[in-house]
């Protein structure tokens, strides 16, 4: 090596060698200068600047900096660029539900999960729970490695072990939730071979297995079909909650918001008549809904058949007279829609599925709105398979079990005689990432890579396929479950390369144009999706009879059962309990109840003033149900619409080793489903026993009064008949009395008007689409990092939400009697009202506040700036919407809350943080920024491409979310925009005040002229009359 | 023609001479702790200690020791201040607006009136700040200082900031003119005295020397403080009025709330001289100089103050139904009939019914009966801003954000802070400092004492 002869110096008096410099070269710090005493001793002033140094000096010294755990990159990678987020398209499975997704990715991670546009099913939207799934990335619950007997071991270790058991063990049973990935099939296939034929049994939470098995029937194929809501003109359901839990509920509900979209153009709507026991989203959103009991379900739809039957000629079915309202006119839009009508059923009884079947049949409605050609794989799961197994399971005829990412003993009917039956297995293996109820009883357990780790390939519906792609490297010593597979059965390829390879020999052969099986791979994983047009086939034509479902269902069924009846349901936010430990959706506010962290049983009001059972606030008292032996004690919460004499009660809570967010929190009600019949039934209409104990309870709910109190500054709602005649039926025109004259209240104001020469926000919120599914809720919990309070903090009303979904139920009081109108119906009309901060252009916040925390911006926004804010909390009591939320206390790195909070505060949590979004200090308000972030980046995008922002380049959170496009938020000041559009604003003009010409678009509080840009579009129902 | 004046009562009774007055004053002062002073101070003391805990952990922990929530951002808190700064009013009204008007009734209970008033602000001022969220930023962010954020401003607009300023000028000028009230007093008292005591209080008396160009110019500042605080009395509660009536909420928006809030004030202040009144004159026996005509002209205050409330109440109903604004005439419904009923009767009984007792004579001229109608009143006046405060928050616009509001041990906690702190300062006035003004009662004396006239 070349000897170095480069000199460094450390300044130009070191180069010229200056005496001075030299002098003191060696002296660490500089000679202090002295005042020169003529003695030469130190002067009183340089005893002062010593001291002060030393003492500053050994202050300094004294604290010490703070260990930051963030280990920068040495070479930075070639996609990462600090502050740009990168987007990854995957997919969301679970429990066979499916979403095609893209991830935002901020320094290499995941923290927010928005829809594929691309995807085909759920076009870009997504849900509560997907939204959610992100922060289960970073559970501190997961496992961090491989477990033998509940003792931490490595992989090599486990594979031996696995490798031996398994081959002696006798007969394999693979145990998993619905499989979407045709490659893992194949993997697992191959597993299978090895292992002298090894069966996959599949269930699932909310099985739909009643809907295949008479497929089956009906029409010899075991299938779930395709439905388009988006088609249909009457819809008739029958207890199926298509918008909020049933199936593929973002695909419906987007295709059903397309037929309640309304405008003076197309002043047409589809009509939804329910059927249901329970209040659901999708009943809450239906025209007429009926409560009927679940023990009358059965009924009603061969009643339903004959009508329809009757009118098409064809023969009826013999059935037990059931009075039920609404069903004859059903029938009669029903036949009117023909093949445009649509009949579905949340019964997971075969036989009343059937009859489903014939009804649509006779509509001529599949191949139209419903389609058994085009198969859907979701929930495919077989619970007369299950069951069986569990038998045998039980019966110790099972050597080995592994279960393959799926939780049984928690979420299956039988799942403590699974728990019982798994000692009896010789070898029992999971793959579960968590240490769950049904992990914790086996052997081994291998973890699966979280599914944002993952490599995998969906098909959720015949000829579509989705990639799923990791978007971050394993934050633990996991192994995808398919890799273990592989791995156990000998293969030494990874998973990875299967994948490819699969979809290289099956896939990539069907592809007409392309050559290049890279270039196609490389596109497909870059849109996440991916369709071939499968070949036409003829429809399939019915070869089942429905006199023989007809007759089972007539004897299985009663028209007048006396006794008290469970009708378990899931909820939007919970759904079937797999990402309970995610605090966002524990604190979800459940979209009709209103109520958080809990699981409750719904009564009537009826049987709860019989039982003397009030609910004021949250306060409650307790139950106990009894169903067929089997106890639990439940809070009571009282549901109007709620049929009478039925009781519902949400699976998806009572996990006991979920972590530490879902642990305890309410009851396990998976254990009360029959599986008497061969199939998981969720109606439970015999031997239900329901007694109020008395005890006192509070439920956690974010809305306690439930009624509008025939408010019409807030709600304004017509009929669809009305908005014919008149497309500005329902609307409320507050006018004040001046000089003179009645004038509209934007007419009288004390501000001059802001004038925005840029940009002015708007967002335009429609109420007839907006099915009230709270995913905008939780797209905003993670966009904009705000906090989880926990259960106490809500019962103290002071969750942190941003945007909030008001559910009003109607009243039958008249207007005057105030006390009653508190009141809602017995069956009341719902109406949601999604709320957020309006954005006001007279701002009553802005005002008040001493310290001007709150300001207007130049492009219509009110903005708040947390440093600024001293928290007088004025702002919040001055806001007529009340939106604005106060930081009671510490939420972040506080252990009073590091239990709910887990997004701000353990470190693998906060990884989940937006880094763009401040987390708020205690002390501060807080509100709706419109996404200030989101419009700051769109512009900064434009501003460096020297264009102008498009339309639709930024949107906000929730819209983005939204699964029905209730929301839509763009530039006011450009007429060409979606929202301007929408809100017809004809000029271009930079004032404040825009001239907005739809007729059906309103300020909620028009009348104290705060001048929102938040506008709403009245709610329309598709009824003959204003009745309830 | 010859007027002859009816004989007016003696202002001062017991036949006092200047001596007496002195004696009787000064001797407090002087003289040891009584056993039971030492047992007030030390309660007062007590609660203190026990209401900082409930402030320690408010500044602590954050505002969620109490129990606002998101529709109630303002409960106990702003009805403390409220309460509190209208108490005060009374101690300015007293010894500056009956100084213009020459009462010299006052001169027996200004002293203890103003020091009311100090303490009572106070106490009001402790919850602006302890209120804030970040109240380390907030006592100096909401003052209009110069700084380097920018320059960064408070906005002029809030009623919140109006208040800050009212508060603050009020306590000023108070303050000064009961410190400049005291000056003759405590010379008096060092003039008696030996030793230590006389250096404080020589300390104390800015050097008074009581020669007539030095009694001239005190006349001059009283009056010219007297008529500083006058316009005071109006323009502190009408701006704390505005906090409120400025706003967008119904039952809040209310263009007859600073009249309405100036006369609550005075209401309730003289409701509170009287309570301590009745005390300090029976323990310090002082019963010639604070005498039953005190305390029945107070009690016809009373009367009045209290009967323009009630038809403050009153109209309001009538502007709420007559305005035609559903949200306000909900409001107004849900007053007095709605979950908080029981805090809106109590009010009417309290504030409108009670003091009306007064109509009779033999009430008012009875000690007993119009120490508890004070405190009733007080009661009622707390009462009254709770209502305001609270029953038109919790049940605003949108009924979806319609909540309850339920106290936290702490919010009780943090009123009694004020309590003790009140109290821990009244009595700590009451040993050491002349609590009757015995300059301004000597001036009386000669115009109603029988033994001075000679």
């Amino acid at each position: 090596m070349k000897e170095n002869k480069k000199t460094y110096w450390k300044g130009l008096e070191q180069l010229s060698n200056d005496p001075e410099f030299v002098k003191h070269a060696d002296k660490e710090f500089a000679e202090l200068p002295s005042s020169l005493n003529e003695d030469g001793s130190a002067s009183r002033r340089d005893f002062l600047k010593l001291m002060g140094f030393s003492l500053a000096a050994a202050s300094l010294a004294a604290c010490e900096a703070p260990v930051r755990k963030a280990i920068p990159y040495v070479n930075k990678p070639v996609d990462i660029n600090p502050s740009i987020p990168n987007y990854y398209a995957s997919t969301f499975s679970s429990g066979g539900d499916y979403a095609s997704i893209v991830v935002k990715t901020r320094e290499g991670r995941p923290i927010k999960i928005d829809g594929n546009e691309l995807s085909p099913i759920n076009k870009g939207k997504v849900n509560a729970i997907v939204e959610g799934s992100v922060l289960s990335l970073y559970d501190k619950q997961r496992l961090t490695g491989p477990y033998i007997a509940g003792e931490k071991t490595d992989w090599a270790t486990l594979d031996s072990q696995v490798k031996s058991k398994l081959a002696s063990a006798g007969s394999v049973k693979i145990v998993s939730n619905t499989i979407l990935s045709p490659t893992t099939n194949k993997a697992l296939q191959q597993f299978s071979e090895v292992f002298g034929g090894a069966e996959v049994i599949q269930y699932d939470p909310i099985s739909n297995y009643g809907i295949s098995k008479a497929a089956e029937t009906y029409y010899g194929t075991a299938v779930i079909p395709s439905y388009s809501f988006d088609k249909a003109k009457t819809i008739v359901s029958f207890g199926a909650d298509f918008l909020g839990t049933w199936i593929s509920p973002i695909e419906f509900a987007g295709q059903y918001a397309k037929t309640r979209k309304i405008s003076k153009e197309k002043p047409e709507m589809s009509r939804h008549y329910q059927f249901e026991s329970n209040l659901s989203l999708t009943g809450a959103n239906a025209d007429y809904r009926t409560p009927i009991k679940a023990s009358q379900s059965g009924l009603a739809v061969l009643a339903l058949y004959n009508a329809i039957a009757k009118k098409a000629g064809a023969a009826t079915v013999s059935a037990p007279a059931v009075e039920i309202a609404h069903l004859e006119k059903a029938a009669n839009d029903l036949w009117a829609a023909k093949s445009a009508g649509l009949v579905v059923s949340g019964s997971n009884d075969p036989n009343v599925q059937v009859v489903v079947n014939a009804i649509n049949e006779l509509l001529g409605a599949n191949g139209t709105t419903v389609d058994f050609n085009a198969p859907v794989h979701f929930r495919k799961g077989d619970d007369a398979r299950m069951n069986q197994f569990v038998n045998e399971l039980k019966a110790g005829q099972v050597g080995a079990v592994i279960f393959y990412n799926c939780n049984p003993v928690y979420d299956f009917a039988r799942g403590a005689e699974i728990a019982e039956g798994i000692a009896k297995a010789k070898v029992s293996i999971s793959t579960n990432g968590t240490m769950d109820e049904t992990a914790s009883l086996v052997q081994m357990v291998a973890p699966d890579h979280h599914f944002l780790e993952s490599w995998n390939d969906f098909e959720p519906k015949k000829g579509h396929y989705s990639l799923g792609q990791p978007t971050i490297s394993p934050l633990f010593d996991t192994r995808q479950a398919q890799d273990s597979f592989l791995t156990w059965s000998g293969s030494t390829s990874n998973f990875y390369e299967f994948l490819q390879l699969n979809w290289e020999s099956e896939i990539f052969t069907q592809v007409e144009t392309g050559t290049d099986f890279q270039e196609f791979w490389d596109r497909s994983l870059y849109n996440g999706v991916f369709a071939i047009t499968p070949a036409a086939t003829e429809a399939l034509a019915p070869i089942g009879d429905v006199s023989a479902a007809a007759a089972s269902v007539a004897k299985a069924y009663s028209a007048s059962n006396t006794g008290a009846e469970l009708v378990l349901y899931t909820k939007v936010g919970i759904g079937s309990g797999a990402f309970a430990n995610v605090p966002w959706l524990q604190e979800m506010s459940d979209p009709i109840t209103k109520a958080t962290w809990d699981n409750y049983l719904t009564v009537s009001q009826k049987w709860a003033s019989e039982n003397g059972v009030t609910m004021i606030e949250g306060e409650t008292s307790k139950a106990s149900i009894t169903v067929n032996g089997k106890s639990l004690l439940v809070p009571i919460l009282v549901q109007p619409g709620q049929a009478e004499g039925t009781f519902g009660l949400a699976v998806g809570y009572g996990r006991t080793k979920a972590g530490r967010v879902a642990n305890g929190v309410g009851v396990n009600a998976y254990e009360l489903a029959d599986t008497s019949k061969g199939f998981v039934n969720f109606d439970i209409t015999a031997g239900v026993e329901v007694a109020a104990t008395g005890e006192a309870y509070r439920i956690a709910r974010t809305q306690t009064h439930q009624t509008f109190m025939g408010r019409e500054n807030v709600i304004q709602e017509a009929t669809l008949a009305e908005y014919k005649t008149d497309a500005s039926a329902g609307r409320y025109h507050p006018e004040i009395y001046k000089d003179g004259e009645f004038v509209k209240p934007s007419k009288i104001s004390l501000w001059s008007g802001h004038q925005y020469s840029q940009h002015h926000w708007g967002l335009a919120i429609d109420m007839n689409s907006c099915i009230g599914c709270s995913a905008c809720s939780v797209a905003c919990q993670v966009e904009n990092n705000v906090a989880v309070v926990g259960k106490q903090e809500v019962l103290n009303r002071r969750e942190m939400a941003w945007i909030r979904i008001d559910r009003y139920y109607s009243s039958d009081a008249p207007a005057d009697d105030l006390r009653g109108m508190e009141v809602a119906s017995e069956n009341p009309e719902v109406t949601f009202q999604p709320m957020m901060c309006q954005q006001c252009n007279n701002a009553p916040c802005e005002t008040v506040c001493p310290v001007a925390a709150t300001t207007h911006s130049s492009e219509g926004l009110n903005q708040m700036t947390y440093n600024r804010c001293i928290g007088t909390r004025y702002c919040a009591n001055n806001c007529p919407y009340k939106v604005r939320r106060f930081n009671w206390f510490k939420y972040h790195d506080n252990k009073d809350f590091a239990g709910v909070n887990v997004a701000q505060n353990d470190d693998l949590g906060k990884m989940v943080l937006n880094p763009d979004v401040t987390v708020r200090a205690r002390g501060v308000m807080e509100k709706c920024s419109m996404c200030v972030q989101r419009i700051q980046a769109g512009k900064l995008a434009a501003k460096r491409e020297k264009r102008k922002v498009q339309d639709g380049e930024i949107n906000v959170a929730c819209a983005v979310a939204c699964p029905t496009d209730a929301l839509v938020f763009g530039d006011m000041n450009d007429a060409n925009s979606k929202v301007s559009q929408l809100l017809k604003i004809k000029e271009n003009n930079t004032s404040a005040l825009k001239e907005v010409n739809e007729e059906r678009a309103y300020h909620v509080l028009e009348e104290i002229n705060v001048s929102p840009n938040v506008w709403y579009f009245t709610k329309i129902r598709n009824k003959d009359k204003n009745e309830a | 023609m010859q007027v002859t004046s009816s004989v007016r009562e003696p202002l001062v009774t017991g036949g006092k001479t200047y001596h007496d007055v002195t004696h009787d004053v000064s001797r407090q002062v002087e003289g040891k702790p009584t056993l039971l002073w030492f047992l007030a101070f030390l309660t007062a003391a007590g609660t203190l200690a026990i209401g900082l805990i409930a402030v320690t952990a408010t500044v602590w922990e954050g505002i969620g020791m109490w129990g606002l929530n998101k529709t109630i951002g303002w409960a106990w808190d702003i009805t403390n201040f409220v309460w509190w700064v209208g108490i005060g009013h009374a101690g300015t009204l007293i010894s500056a607006v009956l100084l213009l008007f020459r009462q010299k009734w006052r001169t027996s209970i200004n002293r203890a009136a103003e020091a009311m008033t100090i303490f009572a602000v106070i106490c009001a001022a402790m919850f602006p700040v302890l209120h804030m969220g970040r109240p380390w930023l907030g006592a100096y962010w909401a003052l209009p200082l110069p700084n380097t954020f920018g320059s960064l401003w408070v906005n002029f607009n809030s009623p919140l900031l109006w208040d800050v300023f009212a508060i603050s000028t009020y306590f000023s000028v108070s303050l000064v003119f009961w410190y400049i009230g005291l000056i003759p007093d405590f010379a008096t008292i060092r003039d008696r005295a030996t030793g230590l005591r006389k250096v404080i209080y020589g300390g104390l008396s800015f050097g008074w020397d009581g020669a007539a160009k030095t009694w001239m110019r005190y006349e001059s500042v009283s009056l010219i403080l007297a008529g500083l605080a006058t316009p005071l009395v109006l323009s502190v509660h009408t701006i704390v009025s505005f906090d409120f009536a400025t706003s967008v909420i119904p039952g809040w928006h209310t263009t007859i709330f600073p009249p309405y809030f100036v006369a609550g004030a005075i209401f309730s202040g003289f409701a509170m001289v009287l309570t301590l009144m009745i005390i300090t004159r029976k323990v310090f026996k002082l019963e010639d100089y604070i005498t039953m005509t005190h305390i029945e002209l107070m009690n016809i205050v009373i009367i009045i103050t209290g009967s323009i409330v009630g038809i403050a109440y009153i109209t309001e109903f009538f502007i709420a139904w007559y305005s035609g604004v559903e949200a306000e005439q909900y409001a107004f419904i849900n007053r007095a009939t709605g979950p908080y009923w029981w805090a809106y009767w109590s009010m009417m009984t309290c504030n409108v019914i009670s003091p009306q007792l007064f109509w009779f004579k033999k009430i008012r001229t009875s000690i007993i009966a119009t120490f508890a109608l004070s405190i009733v009143v007080n009661i009622g006046m707390w009462f009254e801003r709770f209502v305001i405060i609270v029953t038109s928050l919790h049940r605003d616009y949108l009924p979806s954000s319609w909540a309850m509001f339920y106290p936290s041990i702490t919010d009780i906690g943090v009123y009694l802070f004020t309590f003790g702190l009140f109290f821990t300062l009244f009595f700590l006035f009451a040993k050491f400092f002349p609590v009757i003004n015995m300059a301004e009662v000597k001036s009386v004396l000669k115009s109603t004492s029988e033994k001075v006239r000679k």
